[in-house]
């Protein structure tokens, strides 16, 4: 402990309605499935303005049968949106990784879309610590 | 008196300590979270180190009483003194100190004779190379020279990240033996940046050693001094290596590992094929095993006090039975190693002088174990309040540090033992009562999450001039309640300003003397410490 | 702001249908439009909102950035190769700026 980042201004953060109009307007309305979709962070942050954050879904990535994009949310954000990765089927794999901003501890979502409609969701708290202390 | 110290000690001899009954093939000799220690010590084991969730009331959270009776162990014995803090000053006085690292070889040599050095594997789990004065001054050469001397087969890490990244990686360059980090990557690329594993062939065996230093190393110390390093507990890639080293015909796996006891314990039970996790950094000494999930799960203290002993025995292929036993170091009763000696002397040599000035005297046990306080932690936040001129104090709860009886002189080396340190700046500075809030909510969160994976292994931090009540088993933003200015018997109020004395931070740039010179300012202005009873943290729930 | 620069890593070789493993950055502040300067005034927003990668031509991936991307983007991302050819990565900038590079890997 006793190592304390200044805390950031009040900030407005998105609310839980937010993030649930955005996963809808990614889904067309429908409430994704879970499986299919894991999502990849570190339990805890180690900076929150670069965490590293991965995706990787099952498919078999062919060309009538492919992952069509995955949806990247934080609903702990001043605005929940983050990314969304759109893959092909030269993809071979529908799997990828980029680094995100999360501003305090909060659920990064993942929604992934196939080239059939169908959609599938995995959440997973980060931990944003002030840090400090140690054995 | 005298007397009874030559009795107690009659009872113990360094065959006693060393005896066991040896299995198999194959043994491990694991040493972990030494801190610098080269010579004799006290160290007093917690008496509260508490468990939440799934693990409450299991080892390592049990202490005291609870802890002799668990392992039958008798009151009074030198296992009582070795592995709890029950009347821990009278026994202190009849057994003496635990440790040194010439006591240390004796015993590695020992088991090697023992066994054959053919057959032994000797494993560092790190926290090596920090917490002494000398370690301060050499930048960590003075503990890599007397490990060397020892011939590790590999070692992992943590505290020793706080050199730096280009000292870490000149020290390693210099290594005769293999640094394992399978959690440590390239920030920028994503790469892993140490070795992750390496196979060993003893006994006729293979065993794979994977490494797995501290996975919040950037969280828990400064994040700028290693900057291109990124750590992580990174499950699936232990399981890779696990595969892996089974593919390449590994008859043993081996998790020397950094991690803390409960995460370990976790780890263990998502991860099959490890067969002996090695842990550290949450400073636990058990004399036995947890086994989780076929995992032989072996927590060896910390501060050079204990040795641990593994025997494997492998057949067919995998692991058919298995031996242990927790050696503690008792200092009067082995015999120091002389080569070991004579290098111990020589290192310290241009210190000697140093190390051994004194800056005052104890009427009160110092230790720091325990997860709200300690009495050399109450030492410092009194002097930062003084030194410092601040209303409130913070001191980090590490669990290294060593301990001091009463009547004991306090030396430089004493005061070293509690504060050595690369980023020892006692800053000061305003604080509102909610960003204190927030510090004890997030610290106490770090200890006290029910998923250990969401855990730091540290203690809580300590306080001086403030008291408050925590409820463990809450959740973050419930546990701290009744936050108290003791100089004024006033509610902290979240608004209010306040001026904050501490030190350690983890942040580049903190500004402050060094927490040494501040103490020992403070001291020479009260030599003698005599601390009241610490009431200013309640437990609730 | 300093000129962007992307740097990638491609592998120069795989063989025919692999899957390969592709890394890219770009040196950018992806300035989020939250942060407020000394004076109290709003820092505009200022990101990369656009990555794609093609080969010989067609799009193997792209991604849709937010200010929530951290500065310097990177992007880890898979391609399968069926063929020789010539990667080209290329980002957009919020100010309509474009910053492209290529790469060529052969079939071994
Ligand atoms: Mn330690
Ligand atoms: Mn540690």
């Amino acid at each position: 402990a006793a190592a304390f980042m200044v805390l950031g201004p009040k900030m407005t953060y998105a609310a839980t309605e937010q993030t649930d109009a955005a996963i809808k307007a990614f889904t067309g309305g429908a409430e994704p499935a879970k499986g299919k979709i894991s999502l990849d962070t570190p339990e805890i942050a180690e900076n929150g303005n670069t965490v590293p954050v991965g995706v990787y879904v099952e498919s078999p990535m062919t060309a009538d049968n492919y992952v069509e994009s995955v949806v990247i949310l934080a609903d702990g954000n001043p605005n929940p949106a983050v990314a969304t990765f759109h893959f092909t089927a030269m993809s071979g794999v529908a799997e990828a990784k980029t680094r995100i901003r999360l501003a305090k501890t909060q659920n990064v979502i993942a929604v992934a879309k196939m080239s059939d409609g169908s959609t599938f969701i995995d959440t997973k708290e980060v931990k944003v610590t002030i840090g400090g202390c140690g054995g | 008196g005298n007397w009874s110290r030559l009795m107690a000690q009659q009872a113990l001899s360094e065959d006693s300590l060393l005896s066991m009954a040896p299995v198999g093939n194959v043994t491990l000799i694991h040493v972990t979270d030494i801190h610098a220690q080269l010579k004799p010590i006290y160290f007093r084991e917690p008496s509260i180190n508490l468990g939440i969730g799934e693990v409450e009331g299991k080892p390592p959270h049990v202490t005291g009483a609870d802890f002799l009776k668990l392992y039958k162990i008798e009151p009074g014995s030198p296992d009582a003194y070795a592995l709890t803090s029950e009347d821990f000053v009278s026994l202190a006085k009849t057994y003496g100190k635990m440790g040194g690292m010439d006591r240390v070889a004796t015993v590695i040599k020992r088991i090697r004779d023992e066994r054959g050095r053919e057959n032994t594997l000797l494993l560092d789990g790190g926290d090596t190379w920090q917490g002494s004065y000398t370690a301060q001054q050499t930048q960590g050469q003075d503990m890599v020279t007397i490990m060397n001397a020892l011939e590790p087969d590999a070692m992992t890490g943590h505290w020793e990240f706080t050199y730096g990244t280009d000292r870490v990686q000149e020290i390693i360059d210099t290594l005769p033996f293999a640094f394992l980090g399978s959690n440590i990557y390239d920030a920028e690329w994503d790469e892993p940046a140490f070795e992750p594993w390496k196979m060993f062939e003893r006994g006729g065996s293979k065993i794979a050693v994977i490494g797995q230093a501290f996975p919040y190393t950037p969280i828990a110390n400064p994040r700028w001094m290693i900057p291109g390093w990124s750590f992580g507990i990174r499950e699936d890639d232990i399981a890779g290596h696990v595969e892996d080293a089974r593919a390449e015909g590994a008859h043993v796996v081996v998790l020397l590992s950094h991690n803390g006891f409960d995460v370990d314990r976790k780890l263990a039970s998502r991860v099959d094929g490890i067969d002996v996790i090695l842990t550290g950094h949450t400073h636990d000494a058990l004399p036995e095993p947890v086994i989780v999930n076929n995992t032989l799960v072996i927590a060896s203290g910390s501060n050079g006090k204990f040795v641990s002993r593994v025997d494997l025995d492998v057949k067919d292929g995998k692991v058919a039975g298995y031996g242990y036993r927790l050696i503690p170091i008792f200092s009067d009763v082995i015999t120091p190693d002389a080569d070991m000696a004579m290098l111990i002397e020589d290192v310290r040599r241009p210190y000697a002088e140093e190390l051994a000035r004194k800056i005052g005297t104890t009427d009160s046990l110092l230790y720091r174990r325990g997860n709200f306080n300690g009495t050399f932690d109450d030492l410092i936040c009194q002097a930062l309040l003084q030194e410092r001129d601040a209303q409130i104090a913070l001191s980090p709860g590490f669990r290294w540090g060593t301990s001091l009886l009463p009547g004991q002189d306090i030396t430089i080396e004493d005061l070293h033992n509690a504060c050595a340190m690369t980023y020892p700046a006692a800053y000061r500075s305003t604080m509102t009562g909610q960003m204190l809030k927030d510090i004890l909510e997030d610290v106490g969160d770090n200890l006290f999450n029910k998923d250990p994976y969401y855990q730091q292994g540290g203690d809580m931090v300590r306080v001086g001039g403030m008291g408050y009540t925590i409820d463990p088993n809450k959740e973050i933003g419930d546990r701290i309640s009744n936050m108290t200015l003791l100089s004024t018997g006033q509610a902290i109020e979240p608004s209010a300003e306040y001026t904050v004395a501490g030190w350690a931070s983890v942040n580049e740039g903190t500004e402050g003397p060094p927490i040494w010179d501040v103490v020992e300012n403070h001291l020479s202005k009260n030599p003698i410490v005599k601390l009241p009873d610490n009431q200013s943290v309640k437990l609730a729930g | 702001m300093a000129t962007p620069k992307p740097r990638v890593k491609v592998p120069k070789t795989a063989s025919q249908g692999e899957v390969i493993t592709i890394k890219t950055l770009i040196s950018h502040p992806m300035e989020s439009g939250q942060r407020k300067d000394k004076d109290g005034n709003a820092i505009p927003r200022q990101i990369i909102n656009k990555f794609t990668c093609e080969f010989n031509g067609q799009v193997v991936f792209s991604c849709d950035m937010d200010p929530a991307v951290s500065a310097n983007p990177y992007m880890e991302f898979t391609a399968k190769i069926n063929e020789p050819g010539t990667f080209k990565f290329t980002w957009v900038d919020d100010d309509g700026s474009v910053f492209e590079t290529e790469n060529k890997i052969v079939i071994e």
